[in-house]
Formats: structure tokens, C-alpha cells, sequence
């Protein structure tokens, strides 16, 4: 039996408390506890206390890209930033569209003990939009997936769209759509605007995101489902869901940190490190999409933190892969938007890293309110600090935020009752 | 910084008229006779020789007897000197083969305008003979080039500046070393 | 004047920059027409040719400007694409770095490319770019500027810019490289300038370009009067691609033929960047008539890029 005591824990709400984890589960909370048989205590004086976060789109990159990223790596990566979950995205090579694909990333999650790693299961065999993977099998396989996407492809075909949207109602999953008409964006390269004229870049309307949410949202209230949005990233996307949930419709959308923060003038540089599906838009959206997370229009950051070996960005920005690292800064990003704008509040930040992603992917043990009886899965957040933005835990680095000067910090975090990260230190082996 | 003024506008003027009574005297007249100056200041100073040997040959035509050697593209010294910009290269329509080419500067120092000078004539066609007047040699010579036609010694240390001023280029006349 | 490293884009160049290399070039042009066409001025240099895409044209211009120049010359092909999984850009750099090379050209199917190697830390020499997929191709802007101030003010050219000449781009400008660098330079020398295409082959957002835009050929050519009228080339791989019905609609809407000759001004100039696809976007009657400058653009080009080596290459070890 282990014991822990997190010392004068401040909560979303600003209530003070200490904390006491027995093994998994939060035991004991009161202003001032004192255990008997205590392992470890840890101060958590002048720091905000929230639920562990929850990541919803990681690319973990294992099996197959082992030499961008390993579960292993990636969940480091993850309790550096204050993660206790992560959703592992399909596109591995095998790509996950089996239960045997699902079970083996999950088993790789365990091993590593980092965080939960909750495999999201391929809608179309092999990503190819052909035809339904085996969504059944790998909702009842051990790794119990509720969350499947074709991430990386768009689900273009709309019947093909319309079945897997049906289908998943069975196992109350929900398709995770990334959103790119294919045609449309041909060869592109960065956002269609101003600056890819200026390149001489090919353009990527903002309409190829538009029009399959639009079509998407629409499907998705025809048949009832439940229907979730990866990466939203244009002011139009944002009026989109707005009107659909206005409307009732089962939409969730997700926003990630970069686009909450870079905008395509930084395509300028032509370093490939700036180069991401969806592209970095405009200022003007950068500014819709901090609003929308604000009001509640969209309901999750999530990362897409995207690992790629260096000579995949060491290149011309053509031959370059789409992606960037995100899974440290996102907590830094969140407090950017939602607290040093002073245009809301920690609950609200709660929501979108812990609550609101766990909600969406049905983890039960995740995203739960502090209190007596939940599993310990918690962050402690230095809200004054600020980070100079360098070194990742991720095995890559591509981190268009590197040389930023960010707000706050994430100190401890705590994975079902273990200390994955302490006093800003990632630990050396994971939770057995 | 100190400043003494070695040669003021008689002396200049004197310098320039002995000069071009030089020229006659080792040419045996104006046969052939081409002056070349290298711009800035070489220029003007050509042009005021042959104004002096016309005065006294007004068979001599100055104003076709004179050119102008841009040697930008000859220096040695490309790779440590900010770029300058190419001026024009002019010469006269006669051209240069079997002529008498006078190459006219300001000051002669190292010999490195003058070599770069020879070198850029060279491409241009090929003279009989190729003289060189300057109005100052302050010596520290870095190459074996001398001048045919001096119009003051000056011994100067290697690191002061002689600075050349005509009524053409600079507004008033006289050559001054700074150091 | 500032001290240029490389050159990019025609954006680089202010005008005091753009014109002394214009003024260079008129130089360079009078050692172009002397029995020696030859200057030691880069002698001991080495430059590489490093061409990712084919053009002949453009290698041997640069070629002729660096032999003229006196430079060792190294052409280097290296044909690729995204798909072949062939040497890459930063190898290929480095090898050449390894080699010492003093400066690159480099033509490229990437745009940005040329900035790439520039920012990389990859190669220490000057690059310069000679067409980096659908971005810019400053050099070929330089030497249109050369051909219209040339033709403009003939011995008298030194010193001028453009102001007052109106200039009509024609054709693919979403694709063009040469468009993008016109427009830039044809800017900084004070020029006014019109772009006439299909509005498919038109990039977004040009209201920021400071340009005017027609859709119709025959219209612009009456209102405007244009000075200089540039055509464009049409790249066959647009033809199936659907940005316009078919060549011959094309042809008929924004080709330049005999009845769109006669609307010119006298004196107006007409330009085309080479290679020509005759009968579509230019015919015969056009491209060999007395306006056209064709093949003056070609013979400037050599004056032109002997001017930028000279001017990236002049103080280079000052600078570093």
C-alpha cells in the first residue's frame, strides 16, 4: 500500500486542500490532513490542483514509426505535460483497424505506465475509405475502443460516412472526422490566403475543412449519432458547429493548441517545422477559434501532437511531412486563452484538457471531479510560472513552439496514485 | 587625426603642366598619344593634360585623344571590399592598337590599380607602348610598377591617407595627407 | 548601397539595389559586345549550377555570366521529386559545401527551395534563385527590367527606374514565378502593372499586391494603353487540369495575336520569358514582330546575371 499526501492543493474553484491518495484512489480531503503511514508528500503550495488531462488525438507512432516516437516516449512526452491519458491515433503502420492492432497498443500503454493509452480505432480498413473496418471487434476487444477515425484521411465517401456514423451507435462510439475534401486540397501545402500566394505554395481553402463538416453535421443529425470534429481550424468551421449544435445536433469539436496560437505567417520562414494538416490559418481565425473556446462552441483542446524524424522536416517545405509535437505546451496554450486573457476561468480549463475529452471518449476513470473515491489521476499547475519553450521528451523535434516564452507550468502529475512527473522531473520508470 | 596640406591649386596646376610637357618630350609630339584616365579623379586629370598639349599641339584633337579604364572588374581584392559600383569604360573610337596609352591616376600606393589597370587595357586591344602619369606617388610600392610621369614625391607613413581634391570632383583643389 | 548575399526573391532588392545591379549589367553589356567578352573578376570562384528541374535555357545563361565572369563552373543536375526517395536537398548541400562551393544557383520544382538552402546553415555560399517551383525568379525580373528600361531610354538607361511605364502581366499568374517577381520589382521601380488572366489562374487575395486585375484581354489592352505587355507561358500540365476549357478557348480569350498587336501602342513592348508554345499564348505573327523582345530578354539575360554574381560575390568575405 502506498500513501500519498499532496500538500495545500488549490482547486479549479480556489477551495484549499490537502489530498490523500491511497494506492489508485483519493482517500481522504480536508484543509489540513496529516497521514499515519505516509510514503511520499508532496507540496503542492502556490499551485492549482485539476484532474489529470486528457488527450484525445496523439499520434504515438508505434507500431511502425518507431523512429519518430514510441508509446513509451510519447507517454513521457504526455506526463511532462500533465496528461494521464492520451488517445492513440490509427494511423500506425499496421494501421489499428483490428482488435489484435488495438490490444497490442494498449498492452504497449500499460507496459510503459506513463498514462492511459486508449487505442482509437480505423473507420475504413487500412485508412483507404473503402470499406468499415471491424469497429465491432474492436469495441468489444479488451482495449474497449469508443473513439474511431480515419485521422490523417478524410471519411470522404458520404455513404461510407453516413454507415460507420450508424454503426458505431451500437457500441455508443463516435467517428472522429478529419475534415478535408480531398480534390480540394490537392497538393496543398499551407492555407490558401494571402501569404500562399505570396509563396507560391498551393492554396488549402478554408472551405475544404467547411464543407465536410458542414455535410458531416448534417449526416450526423440525420441519423442521430454521435459525431466529433478533429482540429478545428477556421472561423468558418466555428459558425458551422455554433448553428449545428444551435440545431441539437451530437457534435463535439476539438480545437488544437497551435491552432489556438500560430497563424500561416510563420509559412514565411519556409521552415517545415510550421507545416501541419489542417494548415495554420489566419489571425482572424486564430481569434474565432479562442472565442469559440471560450463560449463553449468548441469543447476540447486536443494536441494532434504529431512526431516526425528529423530528416522528414529537414527538407524543402514540399517534401516535408505535415505535424508538430504538442503535448508539453498544451497546458501553457490553455492558460494562454483561457486565463491570461482573463476571459475565463479554471473550470472552464478543466473541461477542455480533463472532462470534456474523457466525456467524449467514455473513460470512466478519467476526467473525474476531485473528491473522495475518484481514481487519482491529477495535475498540479504552476499558474505564475512561465516556460521557455526547449528540450521535449518526445523522441522528435519538430516543436514549432521551441524559443517561445509560454505561461505557466505543469509540476506534478499524478497517474492513478503514482507520480509520473515531480517537481517538473519526468519519472525515471513508469507505474508497474 | 591630423591634417597638413602638402599641394594647393598652383602647385597642382604646375604639376599637371609639367607633366604634359613630359609627355610631349618622351613622345616626340602628340603621334599616336592616347591619355587613359582611371576613374575618379584620373579621368579629370587626363582630360586636363590634354588640354595642356593641345594649347601647345593644337593639332591634337583632346577630346578624342582622351579615355576613360573602369578596372572594378580587375581589382584583387573582390572577396574583402564592399561592392563598387561598375562605372563606364570609354575608348576613344581610333581604339587602342599600336597607340601610345598614357594611364592617368591621382595617387600611386601599392601598384594594385595599376596592375588591375594593365590587366583590363590588355583586354581591350593592344597599345605600342603603355606609360603611367600620376599627380602623387607616396610610395610602399606592393608590386614592380612604376610611374613614367610623377608630379610629386610625397613619403608618407603607411597608414596615413592622402586625399586628392579637383575643382571637377571635390568643389575646391589641393591634396592633403591625413594621419 | 546594401551589401546583398543572396538573392531570392525580387523582394530582396530595394531600388537602390535593383538599380545598380541594372546599371552593372548595362556594363556588362558593353563587355558582351567586345572582342574579349571576358572579365577576371571571379577568378578562383566557385560556382555550382544546381538545377533539381530542367532548363536549359536558364543554365546556359548563368553559365555564359559565370565563364564571362571567369568563375569554375560546375553544373549539377540533380534531378528529383518528392516521391523518389533520391539524394536530398541537405546532402546535396552539404556535399557541395564539402566542395567549397563560393556560391549556388539553384532552380528548383519546390517553392521556397532557394530559402531553404540559404537559412539552412547547410552552405555558407551566396544563393542565388533561378526559379523555385511557382514562387519567384528574381533574375528573370531583372532582365525584363533591363529590356524595357533598355528599349525604354536606350544609352541613356543608367540611374532610371520605371515610373510612369505601365506594365501588363498576361496569363497563368497563379503559377508564374516570373509574374511573382515581376510584380515585386516592377514595384520597387515605380512601375504601374496590370494582370490579365482567367480568374482560375489568379491567385487569392491580390487586392494586397497593389495591382489592377482584368479578366478580359481586349478590354485592358483599350483602357490601359499598357507600355509593356508580358505574356506568360502556359504549362501543357494546366491544359488538363481544368482551369480553362481548352486551348483554343484560351487562345482566343488571352493569347496575344496580330488583331491584339495592332492595339498597341507603337512603341509598346512585347515580352514573353521563354520557351514560347507558338499559336497558343503568343502566334508567330506576334513573337517576331518589331515590338517583340524576345530575344533581346534572352541576350540581356547573360548582362543580368553577370551583374548579380558580381554583386553577391563582391565583399562576400567582408560580410561573413
Amino acid at each position: 500500500m502506498t500513501v500519498l499526501l499532496l500538500k495545500s492543493a488549490q482547486l479549479a474553484d480556489g477551495s484549499l486542500f490537502d489530498i490523500e491518495i491511497t494506492d489508485q484512489v483519493i482517500t481522504a480531503m480536508a484543509p489540513n490532513l496529516s497521514a499515519s503511514e505516509l510514503t511520499q508528500q508532496i507540496d503542492c503550495s502556490g499551485l492549482i490542483v485539476l484532474p489529470g488531462f486528457v488527450d484525445l488525438h496523439t499520434h504515438l507512432r508505434e507500431p511502425g514509426f518507431e523512429q519518430s516516437e514510441t508509446v513509451l516516449t510519447a507517454s513521457r512526452s504526455a506526463a511532462a505535460g500533465g496528461f494521464t491519458a492520451v488517445h492513440a491515433m490509427a494511423n500506425t503502420s499496421p494501421v489499428a483497424d483490428t482488435a489484435g492492432v488495438v490490444e497490442q497498443v494498449q498492452a504497449l500503454g500499460l507496459a510503459a505506465g506513463f498514462v492511459d493509452v486508449v487505442p482509437i480505432g480505423a473507420v475504413t480498413v487500412g485508412l483507404e475509405g473503402l470499406r468499415l473496418a471491424e469497429i465491432g471487434a474492436m469495441a468489444n476487444s479488451k482495449a474497449k475502443v469508443r473513439v474511431f477515425s480515419d485521422d490523417g484521411k478524410c471519411v470522404f465517401d458520404p455513404v461510407l460516412m453516413r454507415h460507420a456514423l450508424e454503426y458505431v451507435k451500437a457500441f455508443d462510439g463516435v467517428v472522429a472526422q478529419h475534415a478535408q475534401e480531398p480534390r480540394l486540397t490537392e497538393g496543398a501545402q499551407m492555407h490558401e490566403g494571402e501569404v500562399s500566394a505570396n509563396l507560391g505554395l498551393t492554396g488549402w481553402p478554408a472551405v475544404a475543412e467547411e464543407a465536410i463538416i458542414a455535410r458531416d453535421v448534417l449526416l450526423a443529425e440525420h441519423v442521430g449519432s454521435r459525431l466529433h470534429i478533429c482540429h478545428l481550424s477556421t472561423a468558418g468551421s466555428v459558425e458551422i458547429i455554433r448553428w449545428a449544435k444551435a440545431r441539437g445536433v451530437q457534435v463535439t469539436a476539438e480545437v488544437t493548441p497551435h491552432h489556438l496560437l500560430l497563424t500561416d505567417e510563420l509559412a514565411r520562414t519556409y521552415d517545415p517545422v510550421f507545416k501541419v494538416n489542417p494548415p495554420l490559418r489566419t489571425q482572424a481565425d486564430v481569434l474565432a477559434l479562442r472565442e469559440a473556446l471560450i463560449d463553449g462552441t468548441i469543447d476540447i483542446i486536443a494536441t494532434d501532437h504529431a512526431p516526425h524524424p528529423t530528416e522528414s522536416k529537414d527538407c524543402e517545405w514540399a517534401s516535408a511531412a505535415f505535424g508538430m509535437i504538442g503535448l508539453e505546451t498544451a497546458a501553457s496554450v490553455a492558460i494562454d486563452v483561457l486565463i491570461k486573457s482573463e476571459k475565463s476561468n479554471w473550470q472552464r480549463l478543466t473541461e477542455v484538457l480533463s472532462v470534456n475529452p474523457a466525456k467524449i471518449g467514455r473513460l470512466t476513470e478519467q476526467g473525474q471531479s476531485i473528491r473522495v473515491g475518484s481514481v487519482a489521476n491529477l495535475v498540479a499547475i504552476d499558474p505564475n510560472a512561465s516556460t521557455v519553450v526547449g528540450q521535449t521528451q518526445s523522441k522528435s523535434e519538430n516543436n514549432p513552439f521551441k524559443g517561445l516564452e509560454l505561461p505557466g507550468k505543469v509540476v506534478h502529475t499524478i497517474y492513478r496514485g503514482y507520480a509520473t512527473l515531480l517537481n517538473g522531473k519526468v519519472a525515471e520508470a513508469g507505474r508497474i | 587625426m591630423s591634417t597638413r596640406t602638402v599641394l594647393v591649386s598652383d602647385d597642382i596646376n604646375r604639376a599637371i603642366t609639367r607633366i604634359a610637357y613630359e609627355i610631349l618630350e618622351s613622345n616626340h609630339g602628340t603621334a599616336d598619344l592616347l591619355l587613359v584616365g582611371i576613374p575618379t579623379r584620373g579621368v579629370k586629370l587626363a582630360e586636363r593634360i590634354a588640354a595642356v598639349i593641345a594649347k601647345n599641339e593644337p593639332s591634337f584633337d583632346a577630346k578624342a585623344s582622351v579615355g576613360r579604364l573602369d578596372i572594378t572588374m580587375y581589382r584583387d581584392d573582390l572577396s574583402n571590399n564592399p561592392t563598387r559600383a561598375m562605372t563606364e569604360t570609354f575608348i576613344p573610337s581610333q581604339g587602342l592598337a599600336d597607340k601610345v596609352v598614357v594611364l592617368v591616376d591621382d595617387v600611386l600606393f601599392s601598384g594594385r590599380t595599376i596592375r588591375a589597370a594593365l590587366d583590363a587595357l590588355n583586354d581591350l586591344g593592344r597599345p605600342r607602348v603603355v606609360r603611367l602619369a600620376v599627380l602623387v606617388d607616396r610610395g610602399h610600392r606592393e608590386l614592380p610598377i612604376r610611374a613614367d610621369f610623377v608630379g610629386k614625391n610625397l613619403p608618407t607613413a603607411r597608414d596615413e591617407k592622402i586625399r586628392v581634391h579637383l575643382l571637377e570632383t571635390d568643389g575646391d583643389e589641393c591634396v592633403v595627407i591625413e594621419g | 548601397m546594401s551589401q546583398l548575399r543572396h538573392l531570392l526573391s525580387a523582394g530582396d532588392l530595394d531600388r537602390a539595389s535593383a538599380i545598380a545591379i541594372l546599371d552593372t549589367a548595362e556594363e556588362m553589356s558593353s563587355v558582351n559586345h567586345r572582342d574579349i567578352k571576358k572579365l577576371p573578376t571571379l577568378r578562383g570562384k566557385t560556382i555550382v549550377n544546381l538545377f533539381f528541374e530542367d532548363s536549359t535555357r536558364t543554365r546556359i545563361s548563368f553559365e555564359l555570366a559565370e565563364k564571362r565572369l571567369s568563375a569554375d563552373v560546375i553544373n549539377f543536375s540533380a534531378k528529383g521529386s518528392s516521391v523518389s526517395k533520391g539524394e536530398s536537398l541537405k546532402d546535396t548541400a552539404q556535399t557541395l559545401e564539402a566542395m567549397g562551393a563560393d556560391a549556388v544557383v539553384i532552380r528548383h520544382w519546390a517553392s521556397g527551395a532557394a530559402n531553404v538552402l540559404a537559412h539552412s546553415g547547410w552552405i555558407n555560399g551566396s544563393i542565388i534563385n533561378a526559379g523555385d517551383g511557382t514562387h519567384e525568379h528574381p533574375t528573370q525580373a531583372l532582365l525584363d527590367a533591363f529590356t524595357m528600361r533598355k528599349r525604354i531610354y536606350g544609352d541613356d538607361s543608367k540611374g532610371r527606374d520605371l515610373v510612369g511605364q505601365k506594365v501588363m502581366i498576361v496569363g497563368d499568374v497563379l503559377h508564374s514565378r516570373v509574374a511573382r517577381s515581376n510584380v515585386k520589382l516592377l514595384a520597387t521601380l515605380g512601375a504601374e502593372v496590370h494582370l490579365v488572366a482567367p480568374p482560375t489562374l489568379l491567385p487569392v487575395k491580390l487586392e494586397t499586391w497593389g495591382v489592377s486585375v482584368h479578366f478580359d484581354l481586349d478590354t485592358a489592352l483599350r483602357q490601359v494603353q499598357p507600355d509593356s505587355v508580358m505574356m506568360l507561358r502556359v504549362q501543357a500540365e494546366r491544359m488538363n487540369a481544368a482551369f480553362f476549357p481548352s486551348e483554343r478557348e484560351y487562345s482566343r480569350l488571352w493569347g496575344f495575336n496580330s488583331e491584339r498587336l495592332a492595339m498597341l501602342k507603337p512603341h509598346a513592348l512585347l515580352m514573353h520569358p521563354g520557351p514560347m508554345n507558338r499559336g497558343l499564348e503568343i502566334t508567330a505573327s506576334a513573337a517576331d514582330s518589331p515590338n517583340s523582345t524576345i530575344l533581346e530578354q534572352v541576350a540581356n539575360g547573360v548582362s543580368v546575371r553577370m551583374a548579380v554574381l558580381f554583386h553577391l560575390l563582391s565583399g562576400d568575405k567582408e560580410s561573413k
